[in-house]
């Protein structure tokens, strides 16, 4: 393999396995301090995209759609976490598993019912068309670099958040210890919705800005949801750095198996999943 | 359990059997069809609620073995002809069990929800193995062209073709896979995983090695789910990679919480229950232009579920009463 092909690969497994942590540590957390399994995470990556898809064209401007998509994707959160989430706490898994299997049979059929069953294309924002010539007949697009640049920033953005703000340490004491946060006098109800609908914000934002490279298109959450799942596994669940770590690992394994050995690539991420349950089952990393 | 109920059961039981029995001397051929493909789902959430209701792991990968065995008769039938019954459905029952031997013994060092997320992506690995390699037949999957035969050197015992003995078939399964699930359970065994689901490390601080227990389990649980795939894939006459994908085990799943799980039949009622609804909710005579969208009703009939009825269908009555005697306390 010639480096700057390689080089490539390399980039691509980055950014695909950054795009995954959006959504993955979402999961993580939702389920690491609400103690909610949500197979439904990948419906908010695709309800993600179609807004910034449906408000592209209308506006013209992607940017300007994600800046008016969030907010709509956290109120959606917030919605949900009222109405139906907040009754599951106290549950099984089991009913957890069942009630959001449910929502994601009503939200692909309120997408086909709204939007429509079709493949839509995004374009890419003309500030960001171009692409950097590695050699003379290769390049790389500088969206995708923009992708990796702003999925790093909110990776950081998240680590400052959990670990040096106050949010962040109620965020922390409430994954090891509810009951305790709680008697401590703080708000659990109001500390949860905010989690649950940064979780979904994450997910959503990870669905807007990959509109452009992946265009949008029915069952797209599925996909995703399923592949975060084993970031969670591996990364151990609760904790957001091993998701970060998890998924990057993921996202080189899958373009690296996709570019070495096509037919084998979609079981390669499995298999990685089946060595390191082997070797740890509770996951790489316990802390959050 | 009341001694008075003790008994109504198994005449409900035998009555409901007897009615199935009698139905394709009357019904309709999509009727026959329809109930044939009910029975199969039947057997299929049975042996997900040995799992979920009896042993206390909650699968979302069950589908995975119910595809293996469609793919394994697929796969050994012979293009044009009818496949031996004889040699087939041991094959497709083995394959189904070798591969939940081999997966159990990793995916049950995990519990709770990492089994939930483990088994639904070794459900989505073998869907990989069957949509991206050469054996599977990509995604629109195998054709089957001929049901298999049960043969005793020329004579032909049965003739599945014929789809009245297909249903007697599928029906003698069921009632043999009831019986012979009560009387696993029954057993010193199914008592030790009905332990295990209640507390396992007092299970384990007894003596019993609770693993092992739960790998028999889980094998056997795999090989009945392939008895209900390769009667599906004879059935329909063909096998897709969407048979082991997560909807297919979200929706039998549905159908054992639906009964209540941890009552076998319960789990048929469920099947029954899910795929009568299912038929009537996508019926345009009934719903007309709604009926494109049943899956949005479906959606919202299993969360109201999901939040309302923890233990099911069965527990309709019991929720009432409950309320009433509730009530007549406060008073």
């Amino acid at each position: 393999m010639d480096p700057a092909f390689f080089f490539i690969q390399l980039l691509n497994g980055l950014q695909y396995g950054l795009l995954l942590f959006l959504v993955a540590c979402g999961l993580t957390l939702i389920f690491g301090i609400l103690g909610i399994i949500n197979l439904a995470h990948g419906s908010f990556y695709m309800i993600g995209a179609y807004i910034a898809w449906s408000l592209a064209s209308m506006t013209g401007n992607l940017a300007l759609a994600i800046l008016l998509g969030i907010p709509l994707t956290v109120l959606l959160g917030m919605l949900l976490e009222r109405l139906l989430y907040r009754h599951l706490y106290a549950r099984d898994h089991l009913y957890q598993v069942l009630m959001t299997y449910g929502l994601i049979l009503v939200f692909e059929e309120l997408r086909s019912m709204v939007w429509g069953d079709d493949v839509h294309g995004v374009a890419v924002p003309a500030m960001l068309s171009g692409s950097i010539p590695l050699t003379e007949n290769l390049s790389y697009p500088v969206y995708r670099l923009a992708i990796s640049g702003v999925c790093l920033l909110l990776a950081g953005g998240l680590y400052w958040l959990i670990q040096k703000t106050r949010l962040g340490m109620m965020i922390r004491a409430g994954s090891t210890n509810r009951e305790m946060v709680q008697a401590l006098g703080i708000n659990i109800n109001l500390l949860y919705t905010l989690i649950f609908s940064l979780g979904v914000a994450l997910a959503a934002f990870a669905g807007m800005i990959a509109a452009p490279v992946s265009s949008v298109y029915p069952n797209m959450g599925a996909q995703v949801v399923i592949i975060c799942f084993v970031v969670v596994v591996i990364g151990g669940i609760g904790s957001v750095w091993g998701a970060l770590i998890a998924a990057i690992l993921i996202g080189l394994t899958d373009t690296f198996g996709k570019v070495l050995v096509p037919e084998y690539a979609g079981i390669s991420t499995y298999l990685l999943m089946a060595l390191v349950l082997l070797w740890r089952p509770e996951g790489l990393f316990k802390r959050i | 359990m009341n001694p008075k109920r003790a008994w109504s059961l198994p005449v409900v039981l035998l009555a409901c059997l007897s009615m199935l029995a009698m139905f394709p001397l009357v019904g309709e051929t999509f009727y026959i069809q329809l109930l044939t493909k009910v029975m199969i789902m039947a057997i299929f959430a049975m042996s997900l609620d040995l799992l979920v209701g009896y042993t206390g792991l909650v699968s979302l990968g069950h589908a995975a073995f119910y595809g293996l065995a469609g793919y394994v008769l697929a796969r050994v039938a012979p293009q044009y002809d009818s496949a031996n019954l004889w040699t087939t459905l041991p094959l497709a029952l083995g394959a189904c069990a070798a591969f939940a031997l081999l997966t159990g013994l990793l995916v049950l060092r995990t519990s709770g929800v990492y089994f939930i997320m483990v088994t639904l992506a070794f459900a989505q690995m073998l869907f990989f193995v069957f949509h991206d390699t050469p054996i599977g037949g990509g995604s629109d999957g195998i054709y089957i062209y001929a049901r298999p035969l049960a043969k005793i050197g020329d004579t032909t015992l049965l003739n599945l073709q014929d789809r009245r003995i297909f249903y007697w078939f599928v029906l003698c399964l069921m009632a043999v896979v009831y019986l012979f699930l009560k009387r696993v359970l029954n057993s010193n065994f199914g008592r030790a995983l009905i332990g295990i689901k209640i507390n396992e490390h007092r299970l384990r601080a007894l003596g019993f090695p609770t693993f092992r227990y739960k790998l028999a389990s889980y094998t056997l649980s795999g090989a009945l789910a392939g008895l209900a795939g390769y009667l599906a894939a004879a059935q329909f006459g063909f096998v897709n990679p969407e048979i082991l994908g997560w909807h297919s085990s979200g929706s039998v799943l549905m159908m054992v919480i639906l009964g209540g799980m941890g009552t076998l039949h319960g789990s048929i009622l469920g099947a029954f229950a899910f795929i009568l609804l299912q038929e009537a909710l996508s019926n345009q005579a009934w719903f007309g232009d709604a009926a494109a969208h049943w899956q949005l009703a479906m959606g919202l009939f299993i969360i109201i579920v999901a939040l309302l009825l923890p233990r099911g269908l069965m527990g309709v009555s019991s929720l009432f009463s409950a309320r009433a005697k509730q009530e007549s306390g406060i008073e």
